[in-house]
């Protein structure tokens, strides 16, 4: 069957094998562009709009995970359906663990032939049943058609970034000094001013939402803001999963501040918190379903 | 300093009773004319006596450097003679007085005698009793020592290793070294002889003290050239050695956690890559040593990883650490932003001449 597809890896010869392999176990697709970091990934699959996205993990700049999520939320669903997602990493125990205990498939380097054409028929599978789907829904009622085919990729996707995710959890957890999944949860987010000198002492249940931006990620109460230099990434195992979500690549709030959730004409989510009414805080793509009226 | 562990005090107590026992016995076949109860009574008062003189007088005694908890030199040999002193006279007195049996002799030359062989006994007594306590606590003193050190020296090398041999850096150079026997054999060689290299130092450099810096600097060669492999143009690297500074000896792999820390937090996160220089030279004075990795990666200040990452604040306390402990002081590493982006860190040793 034809497909198009992307790869983003930054190493060139494993990119250049990956490629090889791809062409040998699967002779009929297209590779479109291969990439070396997680930036270029991002611009050449919304430009060229591949039917499936080969994502090593580590990469410099943004990472196969960043890259995933900035793709789900900017990708035009209306021109053509989320791509078939597949993630690369090296050999790392984590990742092998946390994917192989949600059974997903998964590209590992060095790439194994035989390993790889699993992969290769399982992505042929779902992009046959995907177009399948479309057709029937393109029958029956034209305008819902892509809507639910993009949530069940969308629903594949956040699988796949989850397992990805709690792979480096676990790796940063095991390294010594730092708290991870399954360890106690924060009670204070401890931020220092910009001279240094004061340390604050911010408890975790006063904060209304983090933000990421750039080196920083920003602690906002209803009062305050806060700059701390650890990485939203390490954070999260540290916060109570039912009371902060995850709505954004960059955002983590807590739900029962959560007062409205605002649909705006291009169809993107937007909410507005108690304490904090002047601001409006963008849901990703990945995470709408957690705001679907019941 | 003055720490008195009595646990101690109270086994060296006990040992000594067992000796005056013994030496009763002695004393009981030389004079056969009083009793056993009578000797030992005399032989626990002088015996008792020197041991409490020397084991409480040691303690303003010794220095710290003395193994063991005993005073070495003229200080030890003082105490033992002040203890054995004591030990008799007063020892003699109280025993006269709790026994009450004078020395029992019939004749003032027989008894000038008897003083005599007692004063022999207490005094041999005394000193093997003396060296006995004083070489013991040196021994153990020393053994302990000497598996403290090597406990710490294989916890380090443990250590090392396990951040030099990270999995993640040997399966990826595996991973690229199996495409490149597909592709380029030749080059497929060249690297895997670089491994070979890499793992051999890696495991062995760990038990070396020193080598010379020219070893050093093919080491480092090895492992660059790995990663270049890897990470293709967006590794350049550098290595400047002046012929005259080849042949100092240094510690090996001192070098290996800046070199990785700069690939690591510098240029594996930046995506245009960068390059790493290695330069030694010779300070201006000419006693120094000056080893200068700089990259031109996103530098330490902006690698929210660099400060939290474990691995590698263990790696460069590690080289701080081996540093103190070979040259002392004059022995630094210095680690700090470059002005135009990147990070230099400087290693600093004295120059060994031949």
């Amino acid at each position: 069957m034809k497909a198009t597809a992307l790869i983003a890896e930054d190493e060139p010869l494993l990119a250049q094998a990956l490629h090889a392999e791809l062409r040998a176990a699967w002779p009929a697709l297209e590779v479109l562009a291969v990439v070396a970091d997680g930036r270029s990934a991002v611009r050449e699959a919304l430009e060229q709009l591949p039917q499936v996205l080969f994502l090593d993990i580590r990469m410099p700049g943004l990472d196969g995970l960043g890259a995933a999520m900035e793709i789900a939320d900017r990708w035009p669903a209306g021109e053509a359906p989320l791509p078939q997602l597949v993630f690369v990493t090296a050999y790392d125990e984590y990742a092998v663990q946390a994917f192989d205990a949600q059974a997903i498939d998964y590209v590992r380097k060095p790439v194994q032939p035989e390993r790889l054409r699993r992969t290769v028929g399982r992505v042929q599978q779902a992009l046959a049943a995907a177009e399948q789907q479309q057709q029937q829904q393109q029958q029956q009622a034209a305008s819902r058609a892509p809507a639910e085919l993009l949530e069940q990729t969308l629903g594949e996707w956040r699988r796949l970034i989850g397992a990805a995710n709690a792979a480096g959890a676990a790796g940063a957890a095991d390294a010594p000094g730092a708290a991870g999944a399954g360890g106690p949860l924060l009670k204070f987010i401890t931020a220092s001013d910009a001279g240094g000198s004061t340390v604050h002492m911010v408890p975790v249940q006063d904060v209304l939402y983090f933000e990421a931006a750039d080196k920083y990620v920003r602690v906002l109460t209803a009062q305050r803001e806060f700059l701390i230099r650890t990485p939203l990434k390490q954070l999260l195992p540290q916060l109570d999963p039912d009371t902060f979500w995850q709505v954004h690549r960059a955002v983590v709030v807590r739900s029962d501040a959560i007062e409205q959730v605002q649909r705006d004409e291009a169809g993107k989510l937007w909410l507005q918190l108690r304490g904090r009414p002047q601001e409006k805080i963008v849901v990703s793509r990945l995470y709408a379903h957690l705001f679907r009226a019941m | 300093m003055m720490k008195i562990d009595w646990r101690d005090i109270l086994r060296h107590g006990l040992l000594v009773v067992a000796f005056c026992f013994a030496i009763a016995a002695v004393i009981n076949s030389i004079w056969p004319h009083k009793s056993y109860v009578q000797h030992l009574g005399y032989s626990m008062c002088i015996g008792l006596l020197i041991w409490l003189v020397i084991e409480f007088g040691r303690y303003p005694l010794r220095r710290p450097q003395d193994p063991g908890g005993w005073p070495r030199g003229w200080r030890g040999g003082a105490l033992t003679v002040a203890g054995i002193v004591v030990g008799y006279y007063a020892g003699s007195a109280l025993g006269d007085w709790l026994i009450g049996g004078g020395s029992g002799a019939i004749s003032s030359a027989d008894a000038q005698h008897d003083q005599r062989v007692s004063l022999a006994i207490t005094v041999l007594a005394g000193a093997l009793g003396s060296y006995w306590f004083y070489s013991r606590g040196h021994s153990s003193a020393l053994a302990a020592r000497v598996s403290a050190a090597e406990r710490d020296a294989s916890e380090a090398r443990l250590k090392l290793l396990e951040t030099q041999l990270e999995p993640h850096m040997l399966f990826n150079t595996l991973a690229n070294l199996r495409v490149l026997i597909a592709t380029d054999p030749p080059r497929a060689i060249a690297m895997l002889d670089r491994l070979n290299n890499y793992l051999r130092a890696t495991l062995s450099g760990s038990r070396a003290l020193t080598h010379p810096l020219s070893a050093e600097f093919e080491r480092l060669g090895d492992y660059l050239a790995l990663m270049a492999v890897r990470m293709g143009e967006r590794l350049r690297f550098r290595l400047d050695l002046p012929p005259e500074l080849a042949g100092q000896l240094v510690p090996p792999l001192i070098l290996q956690p800046l070199v990785e820390n700069s690939i690591r937090h510098g240029l594996e996160p930046k995506v245009e890559g960068g390059e790493i220089v290695v330069r030694a030279q010779r300070s201006d004075d000419g006693a120094l040593m000056r080893i200068e990795v700089s990259d031109t990666g996103i530098g330490i200040h902006d690698a929210p990883s660099a400060a939290a990452d474990a691995s590698s604040s263990f790696g460069l306390g590690h080289v701080r650490e081996r540093l103190a402990t070979v040259y002392g002081a004059p022995g630094r590493l210095d680690i700090g932003p470059l002005p135009g982006g990147g990070t230099r860190a400087i290693v600093q040793i004295p120059l060994n001449r031949p």
